[in-house]
C-alpha cells in the first residue's frame, strides 16, 4: 500500500513538472453570460499556449476570492489573473501575491493597491456615454427617457450612470421621466418597466445599463402593446445581439469579454517570461452594435 | 376584548393592505388607482404568491423551505431546455413539474428522516439546486423558445392574464385542502403539536414529505410562469425569491412556529409586497429608499399581527 502511494506521488510529481506553466484565473462570478464568455476566452487562450489554467469562481464574495488567491499562492502558480469582486477588498490579495513574487493581471475591474502588471477593462463611463449619445441621436435631442440602472452601489452601475448623466444633462429637451434600479436582472426589469409604463403614457426611449434589463424592458413593452419606444442596452450578450437583429433593441453597446480574458492570459504569459508590459492599462474598445452593423458583428465575433 | 384582538390578528393585514392602497391612490390617483394597474399588480404578484402558497404548507408544519426560489429557477431551465431540444412543450412541462415534486420529496425526506432542521436542509438544497441550474444552462440564458411557450406567462383567457388564473386556481385548491380536508387538519396538527399528533396516530413523516412536495410542485409552476413571462430561462432566475415568499406568508399571519395560518392572509401578504413595489416605482422613489420602506412596512405589519396574537392568547 505504502509503495503504491509513493508511485502515485512520483507520477503526480512528474506530471506537474512536465506541465509548462500553471496560471490561476479568478473570476468574480459565473452567474451571468458575460462572465461565462469571459472565462471561455481565458480557457481557449490557455489551451493555445499550453498553459494549465486553474479557474476559481468567487460567487461575488470578496472573502471567498481572497481565500482563493491565497490558495493559489500556496500552490505556487506562475501567475494570477484576477477579475476582482471589489476594487478595495482585494488589495490584500494582490499584496500577498506581490510578496510571493507572483505576477498579477487584473481584468474588468481594477484593484486600488499592490503592484499589478497589467489592467485590462472597458471603460464603464464611456459605456454609459455611448448609450446616452445613441439615445440623443435617435431621439433628435428631444423626448422622454426611462433609465434602468444596475445593482445599487456597484462600480459598474455608478460609472455607467455617471456617463449617461454627463451626456443627457447637456440636452435640456431630454427629460428623464423615471430612474429606477433593476439590479441588472431581466425579471426585475420587466416588473419595473411594467409599472413605469403605467405611470408614463409618453415614453420615447429606455436606456438600460445592460442587456438583461433591456430585454426585460422589451418584454414589458411588448406585453403592454405600446409601440415606438426605443430600447438601448449593452454588454453584447447573444440574446441582446439577436434583439438588435430583430429590431426590438435599437443599440447594444457590446463589450468583448472573450477577447479581454484571452488578452489577460497572454499578458500573464509575457509577464512570467519577464517581458515588460506596455502600457500597464489597456482599455478594451466598446462597439455600439446597431441594425446596420449587427451582421458584421456576428460574423466577426463567433462567440 | 379577546374577540376584538382576535379580529385584529386575523384581519389586521387586510387593513394594512387597504391603508397602503389608499396612500398610493391619493399620491397617484390617475395612474395607480386604475383597473388596468390592479390587473398588472395581480400579474406581478402571481409568481410570488404561487411560491408563498407552497411555502405556507411547510411553515404550517413549523418548517421552512429556503429552496423554493432555486427550484423555480431550475424548473424554468429544464422546461425551456427540454422544449427547445425536443420541440415538445408538453414534455417539457411534465418533466419540469416532476422535477419540482422530486426536489420537494428530497427536501421532505431529509427533514423527516435525517432529522436535519428544515432551515439547514433547505439552505443546503438551495445551494445545490442553484449550482445545478448553472451546470444545466452553462450559465447562459435559454431563449429562442417556441411561441407556444409564451402563453402561460403572457397569454390571456377572456381578457384575464393566464398567470392570474393559475394563481386563482392554486388559491382555491390550497384553501379547500387546508380548510376542508382531513389532510389539511393533519398539516395544522403536526405544526401545532407534534407529540399530540403522533399520539393521535398521524403519520408525521408522510405529512412532512408531502408539504415539501407541495412546495416543490408550486415552485415548479412559479418557475414555469416566470420563464414564460420573460420568454427566457435565466441561469439566475428565482434567486432571492424565497425571501419574498416567506415574507408574504408571515405578513399574512402564519406563525413561523407552525400550526396557525390563514390562506387568505398569505394572498394579502403577497399583494402587500406587490403593491409596494408597483406603487413606489410609479412614484419613481429611488431604489435606496424602496428597500428601507419595504423593510419598515413588513416589520409594522408583522408587529400588528403578533401583538394582536399576544393579547388574544392572554
Amino acid at each position: 500500500m505504502k509503495s503504491l502511494i509513493l508511485v502515485a506521488t512520483m507520477l503526480a510529481g512528474i506530471a506537474v513538472l512536465s506541465m509548462a506553466l500553471t496560471f490561476g484565473f479568478c473570476v468574480s462570478t459565473l452567474n451571468n453570460p458575460y462572465f461565462v464568455a469571459f472565462t471561455n476566452g481565458a480557457k481557449a487562450e490557455a489551451k493555445l499556449l499550453g498553459i494549465n489554467l486553474i479557474v476559481m469562481n468567487a460567487n461575488n464574495s470578496n472573502n471567498t476570492q481572497l481565500n482563493q488567491v491565497e490558495d493559489l499562492i500556496q500552490r505556487k502558480v506562475d501567475a494570477i489573473i484576477l477579475n476582482p469582486t471589489d476594487s478595495d477588498a482585494l488589495v490584500p490579495a494582490v499584496v500577498a501575491a506581490n510578496k510571493a513574487g507572483i505576477p498579477v493581471i487584473t481584468l474588468d475591474r481594477s484593484v486600488n493597491g499592490g503592484k499589478v502588471r497589467m489592467f485590462i477593462a472597458s471603460d464603464n463611463v464611456v459605456y454609459g456615454k455611448l448609450e446616452a449619445q445613441y439615445a440623443v441621436k435617435l431621439l433628435n435631442g428631444k423626448g422622454n427617457v426611462v433609465l434602468l440602472t444596475g445593482i445599487p452601489g456597484v462600480s459598474a452601475t455608478r460609472d455607467r450612470s455617471k456617463g449617461i448623466m454627463e451626456v443627457l444633462s447637456k440636452y435640456p429637451n431630454i427629460k428623464i421621466v423615471a430612474n429606477q434600479s433593476a439590479n441588472f436582472d431581466m425579471a426585475k426589469a420587466m416588473s419595473v418597466m411594467e409599472s413605469i409604463l403605467v405611470a408614463h403614457p409618453n415614453i420615447n426611449a429606455v436606456i438600460a445599463e445592460n442587456d438583461s434589463m433591456a430585454l426585460g424592458a422589451i418584454q414589458a413593452i411588448k406585453s403592454s402593446g405600446r409601440k415606438g419606444i426605443i430600447v438601448i442596452g449593452g454588454d453584447g450578450i447573444a440574446q441582446g445581439i439577436q434583439a438588435v437583429k430583430k429590431g426590438t433593441e435599437a443599440v447594444d453597446i457590446a463589450q468583448q469579454p472573450y477577447k479581454m480574458a484571452a488578452l489577460g492570459v497572454s499578458a500573464a504569459f509575457f509577464a512570467v517570461n519577464n517581458i515588460k508590459l506596455m502600457p500597464s492599462h489597456l482599455a478594451m474598445p466598446l462597439f455600439p452594435v446597431t441594425k446596420k452593423t449587427v451582421d458584421q458583428w456576428i460574423a466577426e465575433s463567433k462567440h | 376584548m379577546a374577540l376584538s384582538n382576535g379580529f385584529i390578528r386575523k384581519y389586521g393585514v387586510i387593513f394594512g393592505l387597504f391603508g397602503i392602497i389608499v396612500f398610493f391612490a391619493i399620491e397617484s390617483p390617475s395612474y395607480f388607482f386604475t383597473a388596468s394597474n390592479f390587473i398588472l399588480i395581480s400579474k406581478q404578484s402571481s409568481i410570488n404568491i404561487l411560491l408563498a402558497l407552497g411555502q405556507m404548507f411547510v411553515i404550517l408544519t413549523a418548517g421552512i423551505d429556503l429552496s423554493d426560489g432555486a427550484m423555480a429557477g431550475f424548473v424554468g431551465a429544464v422546461v425551456a431546455g427540454t422544449t427547445v431540444a425536443t420541440g415538445n412543450l408538453f414534455l417539457g412541462l411534465i418533466e419540469g413539474i416532476a422535477v419540482g415534486i422530486g426536489f420537494g420529496i428530497v427536501n421532505g425526506i431529509i427533514v423527516a428522516f435525517a432529522k436535519i432542521p428544515a432551515f439547514i436542509a433547505t439552505l443546503a438544497t438551495m445551494s445545490a439546486i442553484t449550482g445545478m441550474t448553472l451546470i444545466y444552462t452553462h450559465g447562459e440564458p435559454i431563449w429562442n423558445l417556441p411561441s407556444s411557450f409564451d402563453f402561460i406567462g403572457q397569454g390571456s383567457l377572456l381578457d384575464i392574464p393566464f398567470s392570474i388564473i393559475l394563481m386563482g386556481i392554486a388559491f382555491v385548491v390550497v384553501w379547500i385542502v387546508l380548510a376542508r380536508t382531513k389532510y389539511g387538519r393533519h398539516v395544522y396538527a403536526v405544526g401545532g403539536n407534534i407529540k399530540a399528533s403522533r399520539a393521535a396516530g398521524i403519520k408525521i413523516s408522510s405529512v412532512l414529505i408531502s408539504v415539501y412536495a407541495i412546495s416543490g410542485l408550486l415552485s415548479a409552476i412559479a418557475g414555469i410562469v416566470l420563464a414564460s413571462r420573460l420568454g427566457t430561462a435565466e441561469p439566475t432566475a428565482g434567486s432571492g425569491y424565497e425571501l419574498d415568499a416567506i415574507a408574504a406568508v408571515v405578513l399574512g399571519g402564519t406563525s413561523l412556529f407552525g400550526g396557525e395560518g390563514w390562506v387568505v392572509g398569505t394572498i394579502i401578504g403577497g399583494y402587500i409586497i406587490a403593491v409596494l413595489n408597483n406603487g413606489m416605482t410609479i412614484m419613481n422613489i429611488s431604489a435606496y429608499y424602496q428597500e428601507v420602506v419595504k423593510g419598515i412596512v413588513i416589520l409594522l405589519a408583522v408587529m400588528l399581527t403578533s401583538f394582536g396574537k399576544k393579547y388574544w392568547n392572554e
